[in-house]
């Protein structure tokens, strides 16, 4: 039953507003894709477009190469064999959480239908809450019932709007793991919008990265982390600080903190300057190491230490040391740089 | 082809109920004749200075009133307190005119009060002072009773609404609990209550039924006086339009404190509001206060009315009198089902289509409820009249055939001023409805596979079922309790129970008006009751 969807160079605008622009990406049956971005950067309107709300003005949406919106043409919504999990669940109060998991199995035989409501409440670990009305759920219940309403009539791709956005944090990054199991185990081709990387971490195989509107980059998660594309990725996905440097070499620069080497070649010419991205876990904490700074700042996260360090030039670096190495403010601790992924972007 | 017509016809729907206002605000500039002059150097003044009076006296009785119980009821413990949050409503069922019928008999020269008086202290004519009830005062007095509930069902919200905290703060801040309430709770609340008032005044304004019983000349009497007694339409329209004017201000006020109010929201976290456990005779003071009102505003006069009806139901209710009643609820249920029908068109287009030309129509429909009964008879014979006369002489002309009066002094004409009146109070209730089912269950349905249409009957029906109801019963109640529209604009021995009540009222008849009244109160109780159980049972936020 699983789809596969092409998104082909897709404008949307909202009344003359153009919201999103050059939209392209693919995925393969059984494949869970994501929309990172912040607020407001259209990653939602991707998903509407999809379900067939939004209409596009240019490009085009194929689910398993069939054209079902273009410019001239929009599938409604019902015939697109999709199913949606809403930013508030949209779960319909007069009915209760079995029959909100009934309501897309129109046309299944009745044993047919409510075996399917049964089985997805059983695989939402509900199995007691049938007959429970939606008010009578907690948030997270309400969520798991929502999923279960839009996976029952078994869609080609399933779309989810923010649906973890009103958990508690602990409460989102473990439901996004079993949301994803269940999604591997039916073998769903899925979507996440979110503006939470570490959801989409958890969940995706590819996250688009989306701001104003367009893609900006399109890779996995480990990826956008330690290749970012641009300073917007990279100031978005992770921390990080990014200071000035020369090109010495086909793979190294030099910097305030040394020469720093990486493992793939450097797209400038040697004498340039150029910017290079030093993530916290780039800077090693080493009390042995001659390389010194002065911690200016420290916040504590349990198992580490993230240190604010002013190094002897007056730049500012990030460094994440264990969390047994307790350093004062003010006090000179040992660094070491390690770099494996030599981030660099043109100076501006 | 449907989605076309639709924007237009809400357009036209809006247009054609707003003919009424238009028509009584077009004589505001038309040039003056001689009865207007007339008007203007005898009685103008007095009405102008009458209703001020009454809205200055109403004002202060049901800001007193209407605040004194919903603080007691909000924040204090004491006996009876679980009752009085929902008894405090029950004065509501009670139209003004009826309770100024029940207190004139019970209180005027011959009625029991005066008479018991009397025969104890063997007292005759002008011997002692008593308080005249068919007077400004008087009038005054029967408006708080009954619109009092306003301003508590309003302000109690406002005081619920409160976050717990500001009340604390203040208090460690060094109030003690009368400081709180009026340094902070009151200001806090203050939208609330000017609201509250706004929707009194204009039930005050709108008012014929007591005035013209208690002989006070204001525009209502006033305009019903120049029409019928000295024949002329035009200076009448023109009362209505000064009448218009003074009820507009109040919409102007009551929307402005709507606006503000939402801004006076403390916080969006509730916890129980902290109860004072009054003791002593602070207690029975609270008690005391709350039950006044209730007892002057409903139980009084509604074991007054029983009595009076135990005693003359028998000989009132024959024939002509279940007619009478048949007529009522079949007017009552056919205009509340219209109403709910153009609500409904209307509403949805207002959800579907959303645009400039739609919300503004809704808008120009919604301020209906405001305009007073006499207004829209007067904006709604005058239009039909001369419709009557131009079909009447072009058919004359034509085919030499009179029609006569089609449809001024037609069921057409009442059920078209109900709808200018209380389509408003359809649409309310039928956009809380839709507005309880977000957009996101709309596209949920889509999603899983069903038609527009489907989603209607599966989702929508059954969640608006509940506010359908609600506006068919308002709207029901409210034709069975209007009475100037009513009176002006039936056909010719057409009768509704209002209208026979104050036509038996006005004769002197007292008793005989019991069974009538106490149908349209027993009516009335429907919807306040459910209100109560509402107010009861929820809580902001919670």
């Amino acid at each position: 039953m699983t789809s596969h969807l092409d998104v082909e160079e897709l404008d949307v605008n909202y009344d003359d507003h153009r919201v999103l622009q050059q939209i392209s990406f693919s995925l393969e049956p059984g494949q869970i894709g994501c929309m990172l971005g912040p607020s407001g950067c259209g990653k939602t309107t991707v998903l509407r477009a999809i379900a067939g709300f939004e209409p596009p003005v240019n490009g085009r949406i194929l689910i398993d190469d069939v054209e079902v919106s273009s410019k001239l043409y929009c599938l409604p919504t019902e015939k697109r064999n999709i199913g949606m999990v809403f930013q508030d669940y949209a779960l319909f109060p007069h009915l209760s959480a079995a029959e909100n998991i009934r309501f897309g199995l129109r046309g299944w035989k009745p044993k047919q239908q409510q075996a399917r409501v049964n089985e997805l409440l059983a695989m939402i670990g509900m199995p007691a809450y049938g007959q429970a009305f939606p008010h009578q759920l907690s948030g997270g219940q309400q969520q798991r019932v929502a999923l279960a309403r839009a996976m029952a009539p078994q869609p080609g791709i399933l779309l989810m709007d923010e649906p973890f956005s009103n958990m508690d944090v602990e409460l989102r990054e473990q439901l996004a793991r079993e949301v994803r199991d269940i999604l591997k185990q039916e073998n769903i081709t899925a979507i996440l919008v979110t503006h939470d990387q570490y959801e989409a971490f958890a969940m995706a195989d590819q996250i688009c990265v989306i701001n104003e509107g367009g893609i900006v980059q399109q890779d996995s998660g480990y990826n956008l982390y330690h290749q970012p594309a641009n300073r917007f990725v990279a100031d978005f996905i992770g921390q990080g600080v990014i200071i000035p440097a020369e090109v010495t070499g086909e793979f190294t620069v030099k910097t305030e903190l040394g020469v720093i080497s990486g493992d793939t070649p450097i797209d400038s010419d040697i004498g340039d300057t150029v910017d290079i991205l030093i993530r916290p876990d780039d800077v090693v904490h080493d009390d042995d190491s001659k390389e010194t700074a002065v911690v200016v700042e420290k916040a504590f996260r349990g198992a580490d230490f993230l240190y604010f360090l002013r190094i002897d030039s007056g730049s500012e670096i990030l460094c994440l040391a264990p969390s047994h190495h307790d350093h004062r403010v003010n006090e000179r601790i040992g660094i070491r740089l390690n770099v494996d992924h030599l981030v660099v972007f043109d100076r501006v | 082809m449907l989605d076309r017509l639709w924007q237009p016809g809400i357009v036209l729907i809006a247009l054609i109920l707003a003919i009424p206002i238009f028509t009584v605000a077009g004589f505001l500039f038309q040039p003056s004749e001689d009865i207007w002059q007339h008007l203007l150097d005898t009685v103008l003044i007095d009405y102008i200075s009458n209703s001020l009076l009454l809205m200055v006296g109403v004002g202060l009785g049901t800001f007193s009133i209407g605040v004194t119980c919903a603080w007691l009821t909000s924040v204090c413990q004491f006996p009876g307190k679980r009752v009085f949050v929902w008894a405090l409503l029950l004065p509501l069922a009670m139209p003004a005119y009826i309770i100024a019928y029940t207190y004139t008999g019970m209180f005027d020269f011959a009625g029991p009060v005066q008479t018991a008086i009397r025969e104890w202290t063997g007292w005759g004519y002008g011997d002692y002072f008593f308080p005249e009830i068919r007077s400004i005062g008087g009038a005054i007095a029967m408006f708080s009773f009954v619109l009092f509930p306003y301003v508590y069902l309003l302000a109690r919200a406002a005081f619920l609404d409160q976050s717990v905290c500001v009340i604390e703060v203040s208090r460690t801040l060094g109030c003690n609990l009368w400081a709180s309430f009026y340094r902070v709770a009151l200001p806090l609340a203050r939208p609330a209550i000017v609201a509250g008032m706004s929707l009194a005044l204009m039930e005050t304004l709108a008012d014929y039924g007591t005035v013209s019983y208690f002989g006070i000349g204001v525009f209502t009497t006033g305009i019903f006086r120049t029409w019928f007694g000295l024949g002329d339409s035009a200076a009448a329209a023109k009362l209505a339009a000064i009448l218009l004017l003074f009820v507009f201000t109040l919409v102007l006020v009551e929307r402005a404190s709507r606006r503000k109010a939402q801004y006076h929201h403390a916080t969006n976290r509730y916890q129980q509001l902290p109860q004072y456990q009054l003791t002593g005779m602070k207690a029975w003071i609270a008690c005391f206060a709350c039950l006044m009102p209730l007892l002057f505003g409903f139980i009084l006069p509604a074991v007054q009315l029983g009595f009076w009806a135990v005693d003359t139901y028998a000989e009132m209710v024959d024939e002509s009198f279940v007619r009478l009643t048949l007529h009522t609820i079949l007017l009552g249920l056919s205009a509340s089902v219209l109403a709910v029908l153009l609500a409904l068109l209307l509403a949805y287009g207002k959800r579907v289509i959303a645009s400039k030309p739609v919300i503004a129509s809704v808008r120009i429909v919604a301020t209906g409820y405001a305009i007073p009964g006499t207004v829209v008879a007067v904006g709604v014979i005058i239009p039909f009249a001369w419709l009557d006369n131009t079909i009447d002489s072009f058919m004359r002309e034509q085919f030499d055939i009179s029609t006569g009066l089609i449809l001024s002094g037609s069921l057409f004409a009442v059920m078209f001023a109900y709808m200018v009146r209380f389509l408003a109070v359809s649409i309310q209730s039928v956009e809380a409805g839709l507005g309880k089912i977000k957009p996101s269950m709309d596209e949920a349905a889509r999603s899983l596979g069903y038609k527009p249409s489907h989603i209607l009957l599966k989702v929508h029906l059954p969640l608006m079922k509940g506010s359908v109801l609600t506006a068919l019963l308002i709207v029901f109640v409210d034709v069975m309790k209007e009475l100037p529209a009513t009176l002006i604009l039936r056909p010719f021995n057409f009768n509704t129970l209002a209208v026979r009540a104050f036509e038996l009222a006005s004769d002197e008849r007292l008793a005989d008006s019991s069974t009538a009244a106490l149908m349209i109160v027993a009516a009335g109780l429907i919807p306040v009751i459910l209100l109560s159980k509402s107010i009861s049972v929820s809580r902001a936020g919670s």
